[in-house]
């Protein structure tokens, strides 16, 4: 007999289901201004608190306040609200597509906007994004074809994919955005490889590698922080906690205590934890992740908090696991009207230019859709030849695969 | 020309690499300074520096993931897995992503990629040193898959692999990197030096991926082998007085599917052999495509010799070990037929 009482088996569940009313009174929201911003070349055992706190910039009052604070030039910041709403209208346009029969899935940004939008301003071009599917921001900040875009979620005969994946499962090496794969947590360790062919070749460029909260948990994203920890290569290690991996709570992934970004420390990785719907913060911490990776420092790892403001995708109904309100409640607001806030009371934007903006964005939106939808949709019957299946699986086709394409009809 | 084991030949084949192309990077578990745990990257850190060939932390998915990132930027790394036993942790990047990345992405990004790995056993390994899991990557859309069975091929083709621009899986008998063997485990290990395949040019040159080699030609029954294989189903034919036609495969996928054709079509019968285990192996595809293509040339069932669809044993290994005395049985029941 054990001189100890029986074990017990711990299951981590959020505080709050459906029917619940959210209450975010008791989280503890660090002050914007709050956090200090140390040089690019810091110790990491000095800024283990930046790990556990929240670097924010925009205040309740949508100033921007304390030593994270950005100077940017009026034209950029209108820029940085305009990307995030291009992205927001992206968004409803193609969830109306696909509830319109026009494809078969869409993953959308609600409440994100801002992350993918600000980081992708401290890449260079020919730096490498290794994306989740939640960062189409990256190619919307730079003014990626959206027409491209759609031609790839309608897997219509202009599909830069050829059809070959599911709709958003962008690629463009030219907007330095790696080819996403759906699998979990595969780039991450690709982005720590792509930084060291970079310091092995003596190169100037960086990588950023991106994961959701849930996917941390892969062992991928291990294998990728202990050779990012052991060869140091010019790697940004982007870890968006927006709470929810499906139906799944962060609690989940990362167990009740410490943070995402806390793990860092762990491999010795400088690490940052920074407000995600704060579009100057997210820019402030990305240029200075960017500045280490550059100066040849090594890798920094950032948790952007933010919230799954929608569903998980087209197939996730976020009602049956989590109050409906708990979106509104979220402490930290939504990027754009934050944003917005901020250039109104600097007085470079109004109600009358956003609304006007909003009825712009629509209209481009719109315009790209329809020469999209020109060349086809998914159920429209315009997809890439069968034949074309057979192609790329290798550069030059094997015998057994011409004899398939043959058998096949082609 | 120069003797050389198949260890010396893969190392060889290595160093012209790095020599004609800087964009080579040699990397994996103890292949850096003490030059790999079976000396395939011997000297080459030495020689082009920590930066070109490096150890790494004991993580195949990292390994393997962080090639495939290094090849998408434009390198063409060369990566070792220590034993194939160990390279199911970086089986999804190898499946879900080295190989399918050209396909997914129309051709944006490719991932030119060798991953190496010592295969098979007679070395009493154990479940854990001795697999052959060239099954599991011949199932994969997206890869090439080679097995050389001597030095001078096992150079040749690894340059060939190097210089793919795709993924290839390099799986390398470790029974066969100091010399052919036969099965006759009692007796002493014959080196490479006394061999004609033993013999590899100093410099550089390959041998295309996709092309079998007919070891011994011969009338009566064709023998489908690669790896140790090989010189069991030699050994088998001489034992049995059988002149069989012994085709090393060499590369499995793409499979040379004209020369096993040709073979059969003239001696009527098929003998598969491979250590992996037998159920859903290599063997399968091949006894198939055998069928398939020279059904009406069979004048007997087609017969597989494999290792027994259970783990690799320790000391029960030359139990397992397909021998040469189980290859003459299913020769002779192919004859009899």
């Amino acid at each position: 007999m054990s001189e100890f009482p029986p074990l017990t088996f711990n299951v981590p569940a959020p505080e709050l289901r459906p029917g619940d009313t959210p209450d975010f009174s008791g989280v503890e929201i660090p002050r914007a201004g709050s956090a200090r911003r140390p040089p690019v070349d810091v110790d990491p055992k000095e800024i283990r608190d930046l790990a556990f706190t929240i670097i924010r910039v925009l205040s309740r009052d949508g100033e921007p306040t304390g030593d994270w604070a950005v100077e940017l030039p009026d034209d950029e910041l209108v820029e940085g609200l305009r990307h995030m709403m291009r992205l927001r209208a992206f968004d409803a346009r193609m969830l109306m597509a696909q509830r319109q029969g026009k494809t078969s899935f869409y993953m959308q940004h609600l409440g994100e906007e801002a992350i993918a939008c600000a980081f992708q301003k401290a890449l260079y071009k020919g730096d490498m994004n290794f994306p989740t599917y939640r960062q189409a921001g990256l190619l919307i900040a730079q003014d990626y074809p959206m027409k491209l875009m759609m031609c790839q979620i309608y897997s219509n005969a202009e599909d830069p994919n050829h059809g070959r994946q599911l709709p958003i499962m962008y690629s463009s090496k030219e907007y330095g955005f790696f080819s996403i794969s759906g699998n979990l947590s595969t780039q991450y360790p690709q982005a720590v490889g792509w930084a060291m062919a970079s310091a092995i070749s003596n190169d100037t460029r960086i990588a950023a590698g991106w994961v959701g909260d849930g996917s941390t948990a892969e062992s991928d994203y291990h294998a990728a922080m202990v050779f990012a920890s052991t060869y140091k290569p010019p790697v940004i290690l982007n870890v968006v906690n927006n709470q929810w991996a499906i139906s799944t709570f962060q609690g989940i992934a990362k167990g009740e205590s410490g943070t995402f970004a806390a793990r860092g420390h762990g491999f010795g990785i400088p690490s940052l934890r920074v407000d995600g719907n704060d579009y100057l913060a997210v820019l402030a911490v990305a240029r200075w992740a960017a500045e280490r990776a550059r100066r040849n420092l090594g890798p920094t790892l950032i948790e952007y908090v933010t919230y799954r403001a929608g569903g998980h995708s087209t197939s996730d109904d976020p009602s049956a696991y989590r109050p409906k309100e708990e979106g509104d409640a979220w402490p930290l607001g939504d990027p754009i009207l934050r944003m917005k806030g901020y250039l109104i009371r600097k007085g470079i934007w109004s109600e009358e230019r956003h609304t006007q903006a909003e009825a712009e964005i629509a209209d481009e939106v719109l315009a790209a859709q329809k020469e999209a939808e020109a060349i086809g949709t998914l159920s429209s019957g315009n997809a890439p030849s069968a034949r074309d299946m057979f192609e790329d699986v290798f550069e030059e086709m094997p015998p057994h695969l011409i004899k398939q394409r043959q058998e096949a009809g082609y | 020309m120069a003797k050389m084991t198949m260890i010396e030949a893969i190392q060889s084949a290595h160093d012209t690499a790095m020599e004609r192309d800087e964009r080579v990077v040699v990397y994996g578990e103890d292949v850096g300074f003490f030059g790999g745990v079976f000396r395939c990257t011997a000297g080459l850190q030495e020689k082009y520096g920590p930066t070109r060939c490096f150890d790494t932390p004991i993580s195949e998915s990292g390994i393997v993931g962080t090639a495939i990132g290094m090849a998408a930027y434009g390198l063409k790394p060369c990566v070792e897995i220590q034993f194939s036993d160990y390279v199911y942790p970086a089986y999804d990047q190898i499946v879900s992503e080295a190989a399918r990345l050209r396909h997914r992405c129309a051709g944006d990004f490719t991932c030119p990629l060798v991953i190496r790995m010592p295969v098979g056993g007679g070395i009493f390994g154990g479940q854990t040193h001795s697999q052959s899991p060239e099954a599991v990557f011949t199932h994969v859309c997206g890869l090439k898959t080679v097995m050389p069975s001597n030095p001078y091929d096992a150079k040749g083709l690894l340059a060939a692999a190097i210089e793919d621009p795709d993924p290839v899986i390099f799986m390398e008998p470790k029974r066969l990197y100091n010399g052919p063997f036969d099965g006759h485990h009692e007796n002493p290990v014959v080196p490479w030096r006394d061999h004609d395949l033993g013999e590899v040019p100093e410099g550089y040159f390959s041998l295309p991926l996709g092309r079998a080699e007919i070891r011994r030609p011969g009338e009566q029954v064709t023998i489908l082998a690669y790896g140790t294989m090989v010189y069991v189903a030699q050994a088998a034919a001489e034992e049995a007085g059988i002149d069989a036609e012994i085709i090393d495969l060499r590369t499995l996928l793409p499979l040379d599917m004209e020369t096993i054709k040709a073979s059969v079509v003239k001696t009527g019968r098929c003998v598969i052999v491979h250590e992996a285990t037998r159920t859903s192996g290599f063997g399968a595809e091949l006894a198939t495509l055998v069928q398939e293509e020279c059904f009406y040339s069979l004048e007997a069932p087609i017969q597989r010799v494999t290792g027994w669809d259970t783990p690799y044993p320790h000391a029960q290994e030359w139990d397992y070990f397909p021998s040469p005395a189980r290859v003459g049985r299913a020769l002779q029941q192919s004859m009899e037929a």
